[in-house]
C-alpha cells in the first residue's frame, strides 16, 4: 500500500510541478462555462435552470481534455514498462494513476464549479449539493477515463478517438450527477436518492477502470 | 471429440463450412424477407390508429433486435479472442461491428420517419431512443479504435476490452437513461400488446433479419479470412523477392 500512495505522490508532484495541465483544464472549464451565456442570451431565469446541466458538461469535457496524460507521458520515456515489472500489480499502477488524476483534476475543477456558478445565476442554496455531487462523480470521470486513455495509448488522433470511446460511457455520472443538484435547485427532493447512485457509480468504476485499463496496458505492452 | 468451436479454429475447414452454408442461409434470408414483405404490405391491416405507417414497425423492430443482438455477438466474440484466443473470434468480433451498427442506424433512421407522423417530430428523448442512439456510438467508438491502430493484433485485443466494458455498462447506461426519462415524461406507451395478424408478419421479418444478418456476417468472415490470407502471401512474396535479390 505503501508503494501505491508512493506513486500517487509522485504523479501528483509531476502534476504540480509541470504545471499547465490543471491550468489548463481549469481555464477551458472556465471558457466553456463563460461561451455558454453568449450563445443561450443572458437570460438569468433560464440560465439559473439549466445551470447545473453546463456546469456538469463543462466539467466532463475538461477532465476529457487532461485523460490523455494519464498514461501519456510515463509511455512514452519508458517509465510505465518500469512500473509494469515492479511487483505492484499493473491494476494497482491504473489505480494509482488514475486516483493521482482525480486530486489533481477532480477536485479542483469540482472546487472550482460554485465560482462558476456565480456566472450562471445558480442558487446559493445548492452549493453544498453541486460540490458534493462533483466530488462524488469525478472518481468515476478519471476511473472511467483511465480505460480510454489506456485503451487510445497507441492510437493515431489519440485525442478526438478518446472523446469518442469515453463519453458515452460517462452518461450514466452525467445524468445522475444534474438531477442531484437540479433536485435541490427545484427541490424535487429526490436528492439523496440520485446522490447515493452517483457515489455507487464511483465506486463501481473503481473495480472495473483498473482492471479494464491495466488489461490494455498489458496488451500493448506485450 | 472437438466441439464445433474448436473445429472451426481452422479457417480452411470454416471456409469449407461456411462456403456450404452461406448460399442457404441467404436464399433462405431472401425468401423470409420477401414473404414478410409480402405479409407486411398486402395481408396485415392498417393500424386503426397509426393507419398506414404501422407497416414501418415490420422493419423497424428487426432491425432494433438485430442492433442488440450483433452487439451480443460483439461481446460474446471479444470474450473469445481474450480468453481462449480464438482465431476466429477476432474475424468475427470484427465483421459483426459495421454490420451491427448498420442495424442500428436502419432502426433510428426508421424510428424517425414513424416518428414524425406518429409524435410529429423526427426525434424525441424518449428513453429508448437515447439508449439505442447510445449504442450506436459505442459502435462507432469501437469502429473508431480499430481503425486508427496499425497494428492488426494489437487492435483486435484493445478493441475486445472496450466491447466487453461496453457490455458491462450498457445495462447501467440503459437504466439510467430510462430512470431520467421517467423523471421528464411519462413513457409513451409503445408496449401495447400486439394483434396476431400483425404479430405473424413481424415474426416473419423477425427471423428474415436474423437470417441475413448470419448470411452477411459470415460473407464478412470470409471476406476477412480471405483479405488476411492475401497479406500473408504478399508478405511471403515479398519475402521471397528479397531472398533473391540478396542472393
Amino acid at each position: 500500500m505503501t508503494r501505491f500512495w508512493t506513486l500517487v505522490r509522485r504523479d501528483l508532484t509531476l502534476a504540480v510541478r509541470e504545471g499547465g495541465a490543471i491550468g489548463t483544464a481549469l481555464g477551458f472549464f472556465l471558457l466553456v462555462v463563460a461561451l455558454m451565456p453568449l450563445g443561450l442570451g443572458p437570460d438569468l431565469n433560464l440560465l439559473a435552470r439549466i445551470a447545473s446541466g453546463i456546469l456538469w458538461i463543462a466539467l466532463l469535457l475538461s477532465a476529457l481534455l487532461s485523460l490523455g496524460r494519464i498514461f501519456e507521458s510515463d509511455s512514452d520515456d519508458g517509465a510505465l514498462e518500469v512500473m509494469a515489472t515492479s511487483s505492484l500489480p499493473l491494476e494497482l499502477v491504473a489505480a494509482a494513476k488514475a486516483t493521482a488524476h482525480w486530486i489533481s483534476t477532480g477536485i479542483p475543477l469540482a472546487l472550482l464549479a460554485p465560482m462558476l456558478g456565480l456566472l450562471l445565476n445558480l442558487d446559493i442554496a445548492a452549493y453544498p449539493a453541486l460540490i458534493a455531487t462533483m466530488l462524488a462523480g469525478t472518481p468515476a470521470v478519471s476511473f472511467i477515463g483511465a480505460i480510454g486513455a489506456a485503451l487510445t495509448l497507441k492510437a493515431r488522433r489519440g485525442g478526438l478517438l478518446l472523446a469518442l470511446v469515453v463519453l458515452p460511457l460517462y452518461i450514466p455520472t452525467l445524468i445522475f450527477g444534474i438531477s442531484a443538484v437540479s433536485a435541490v435547485t427545484l427541490q424535487t427532493g429526490a436528492f439523496v436518492s440520485s446522490f447515493l447512485i452517483l457515489i455507487a457509480l464511483s465506486l463501481g468504476s473503481l473495480v472495473l477502470g483498473p482492471l479494464a485499463a491495466a488489461a490494455a496496458l498489458r496488451i500493448q505492452m506485450q | 471429440m472437438q466441439t464445433l468451436t474448436q473445429r472451426l479454429a481452422n479457417p480452411t475447414r470454416f471456409m469449407q463450412l461456411s462456403g456450404t452454408l452461406l448460399p442457404i442461409v441467404a436464399g433462405a434470408a431472401s425468401v423470409a424477407i420477401l414473404y414478410g414483405l409480402y405479409l407486411a404490405f398486402f395481408v396485415s391491416p392498417a393500424d386503426y390508429q397509426q393507419g398506414e405507417t404501422v407497416r414501418i414497425m415490420y422493419i423497424h423492430v428487426p432491425s432494433a433486435w438485430l442492433a442488440m443482438m450483433a452487439y451480443a455477438l460483439v461481446a460474446l466474440s471479444s470474450f473469445g479472442l481474450l480468453v481462449f484466443r480464438h482465431p476466429l473470434a477476432d474475424v468475427s468480433a470484427k465483421a459483426a461491428v459495421p454490420i451491427g451498427a448498420a442495424f442500428t442506424f436502419l432502426a433510428l433512421f426508421t424510428g424517425s420517419l414513424w416518428g414524425k407522423p406518429m409524435w410529429g417530430t423526427y426525434w424525441v428523448w424518449d428513453a429508448r431512443l437515447t439508449s439505442v442512439l447510445v449504442l450506436f456510438f459505442l459502435y462507432l467508438g469501437l469502429m473508431a479504435l480499430r481503425s486508427s491502430l496499425e497494428d492488426e493484433n494489437l487492435a483486435a485485443k484493445l478493441t475486445a476490452v472496450l466491447a466487453l466494458v461496453g457490455v458491462t455498462l450498457l445495462p447501467i447506461i440503459k437504466f439510467s437513461v430510462d430512470w431520467w426519462n421517467t423523471l421528464h415524461q411519462p413513457s409513451t406507451g409503445m408496449t401495447s400488446t400486439v394483434d396476431p395478424s400483425m404479430r405473424w408478419p413481424l415474426l416473419v421479418m423477425a427471423i428474415g433479419f436474423s437470417l441475413l444478418f448470419f448470411a452477411l456476417h459470415m460473407k464478412a468472415m470470409r471476406n476477412e479470412v480471405l483479405r488476411r490470407r492475401v497479406k500473408a502471401l504478399r508478405l511471403a512474396d515479398v519475402a521471397r523477392r528479397d531472398a533473391v535479390a540478396a542472393e
